[in-house]
């Protein structure tokens, strides 16, 4: 494979297969924390930094 | 003892090796860096002879063994101290090189000329006072969050003296006129080694310590560090791959050439900016804001958003730092894209980090803490809005290579970066040393007012100066001349230095009353003063409307008791709303 024939054909893979895995595991890690259920566990973590006096 | 011996030989023979290099040196500023890592082999071996004497046999003696109840404090205190240290020294540097560029009669000599100081206060502020505060907040963090001690105690004292190895051998560099010529990567190949050994023990300490976790889930912030490591070390190790001309030298050769070495240079770049100035600071952002609110989170989701926006997004972003160059037109329209794109996240943070103190605004004004914090979100939010509308090719085309791009980084810089590193400072320190308070919450707010006037000096005279560079560069006459010659420009905006140099005065005297308050605090004194915020109490009000007293209150209300509702005590703190 010539060096522009592998620059082009990366470039392809890039800005379509790459991008689509890119974009649906971006979706998923983001959609992640609303998946039902979800919430207490969010609350819970939000407090977590609360629930003792961590100085010492 | 053997320990203490291996360690005693472990520091002869780095003071050897370095001795050997230093007289071997084919040029002299290599042979100076050197005689300073011997020095610091030096300073390492006398302290560990003097702790075999007093320290470590005592505790071998006794066993003692390090209380697993109590946090592992030690390098985050050493870590505070050099926050401030270093951020006087970058601030003090900035100031100087604005004032030379107004006034060039202060580039008197080549050591303290604006070429070599101009990324000593870069190193200085981003590395030195950057890199420290976020080393120290995050073992700090790290520890609280999982409920953990540090790892690996003896590695996060050597990351903690192995990162001001670094610092001093950047800066001594700088002067001597050692750089490669990358903007926030200048140091020399072997610095960069140093600084990767550094940091591979940062990255083992940090997710040591979340592995050896007792809290099952890992707090948002800690993810945010976690990013920050791993993406610096990436990006330090890739633009950082050099060819030395020799191993006794301070010169190398980059692999990368041309456009692709612009490139490569960028993405480390604007990822310096995303990861370690971005990521790392939003760290103390998801611990700090919440603690001294005393509120969680407005939204942990929100959080989590932000997280997977920011690391997915920024690191295509660096090709917006080489529009209309040779890099291929495809890769800038990308690199804007992602830039524009980015607006959105950022500003999602902010509200986030604003929305916090949803039900407990009243801090703002009480509070000169929670008011550095939220100025440090507005100046985050002001910050990726000012970016990515820059980013934009045509805006680009006005304001690259003007002063406007100053003005932006330290609207960031200062304003959201230093703003935020002087609130955990100031929550940190009397934790830390286990001190009542601060010495002064009245100097806290002093501390507020000079830095955010030091500020808007700053950025409203850049703008105007970029702006008036921008066109007066691009000026054409009718015969397709351009107008203005380049010494015209740098005249007409003389003014506009002047006023910068005034914003980094104000903005360094915030920083020396900073460091007259932390040093204070630790040595325990406490400020006599009056409180920033007391609910009003009157004992002659404070009884019941009877008799006489009650005649003699206004008749509106004597006169019309029913028609007046019950009077409310102060509204009761609001429950915590829960985090959706």
């Amino acid at each position: 494979m010539s060096l522009h024939s592998t620059y082009e054909a990366l470039r392809h893979f890039a800005d379509s297969w790459a991008l689509m895995a890119m974009t649906g595991l971006f979706g998923l890690l983001a959609l992640w924390p609303f998946r039902p259920g979800a919430s207490t566990r969010n609350e819970h973590a939000a407090r977590m930094i609360f629930e003792s006096d961590d100085h010492d | 003892m053997d320990t203490v011996l291996a360690r005693a030989g472990v520091w002869l023979a780095a003071i050897l090796i370095a001795i050997v290099a230093s007289a071997m040196a084919i040029d002299q500023p290599f042979a100076i860096q050197m005689i300073i890592v011997a020095l610091a082999a030096f300073a390492g071996l006398c302290v560990t002879l003097s702790r075999t004497d007093y320290d470590a046999v005592a505790r071998g003696i006794l066993r003692a063994p390090a209380d697993p109840g109590q946090y592992d404090d030690d390098p985050i205190r050493w870590g505070m101290i050099a926050t401030v240290f270093w951020g006087m020294a970058g601030f003090l540097a900035g100031l100087y090189i604005a004032l030379e560029l107004a006034f060039p009669v202060l580039n008197f000599s080549e050591y303290v000329n604006f070429g070599r100081l101009r990324p000593l206060h870069t190193s200085a502020v981003i590395f030195a006072f950057g890199g420290n505060a976020l080393i120290a907040t995050s073992f700090y963090v790290v520890q609280r969050t999982c409920r953990a001690r540090l790892a690996f105690p003896g590695l996060a004292r050597f990351v903690f003296w192995g990162y001001q190895l670094f610092i001093v051998l950047a800066a001594s560099g700088y002067l001597l006129g050692i750089t490669q010529g990358k903007e926030y990567a200048e140091p020399e190949w072997y610095t960069d080694w140093w600084l990767t050994i550094v940091w591979l023990s940062y990255a083992a300490v940090f997710v040591g310590t979340i592995v050896r976790r007792t809290e099952p889930h890992i707090y948002v912030a800690n993810w945010f560090y976690l990013g920050f490591i791993l993406t610096v070390a990436m990006l330090h190790v890739v633009n950082n791959l050099d060819v030395p001309v020799s191993f006794v030298g301070s010169r190398s050769f980059p692999l990368f050439g041309g456009v692709q070495g612009a490139l490569v240079q960028w993405w480390y770049g604007h990822n310096a900016v995303g990861f370690f100035l971005t990521a790392g600071f939003l760290a103390m952002m998801y611990y700090f804001v919440p603690k001294q609110a005393e509120r969680p989170i407005y939204s942990y989701r929100l959080s989590i958003i932000h997280f997977w926006a920011l690391i997915f997004l920024y690191i295509w972003a660096g090709p917006h730092h080489l529009h209309y160059t040779a890099l291929p037109d495809w890769a800038q329209t990308l690199g804007m894209v992602f830039s524009l794109m980015l607006w959105m996240p950022s500003w999602g943070g902010m509200i986030n980090g604003l929305m916090t103190l949803n039900g407990a605004w009243d801090k703002v004004r009480t509070d000169p803490i929670i008011r550095m914090m939220v100025m440090a979100l507005a100046f985050y939010g002001m910050a990726t809005f000012e970016g990515p509308m820059m980013s934009i090719k045509s805006v680009n085309s006005l304001s690259h290579y003007t002063d406007w791009t100053i003005g932006h980084v330290h609207s960031g810089a200062l304003g959201w970066n230093g703003m935020i590193t002087f609130a955990a400072i100031y929550y940190l320190v009397p934790r830390l040393w286990q001190r009542e308070r601060l010495y002064s919450l009245r100097w806290v707010n002093w501390h507020f007012w000079l830095a955010t006037v030091g500020i808007v000096f700053y950025a409203s005279s850049m703008w105007v100066a970029g702006i008036t560079q921008g066109l007066m560069w691009r000026e054409y006459g009718a015969d397709g001349y351009l107008v203005n010659t380049f010494a015209e420009t740098v005249a007409a905006v003389h003014p506009m230095f002047v006023l910068r140099a005034v914003g980094g005065l104000l903005y360094l005297t915030g920083g020396a009353i900073m460091a007259a308050n932390v040093w204070l605090t630790i040595v325990g004194r406490l400020r006599d003063e009056v409180p920033m915020h007391q609910a009003a109490y009157d004992p002659e009000k404070d009884r019941p409307l009877t008799g006489g007293l009650a005649r003699q209150l206004p008749a509106r209300v004597t006169e019309q008791p029913g028609a007046e509702p019950a009077p409310q005590p102060i509204l009761p703190a609001p429950e915590l709303e829960p985090a959706e």
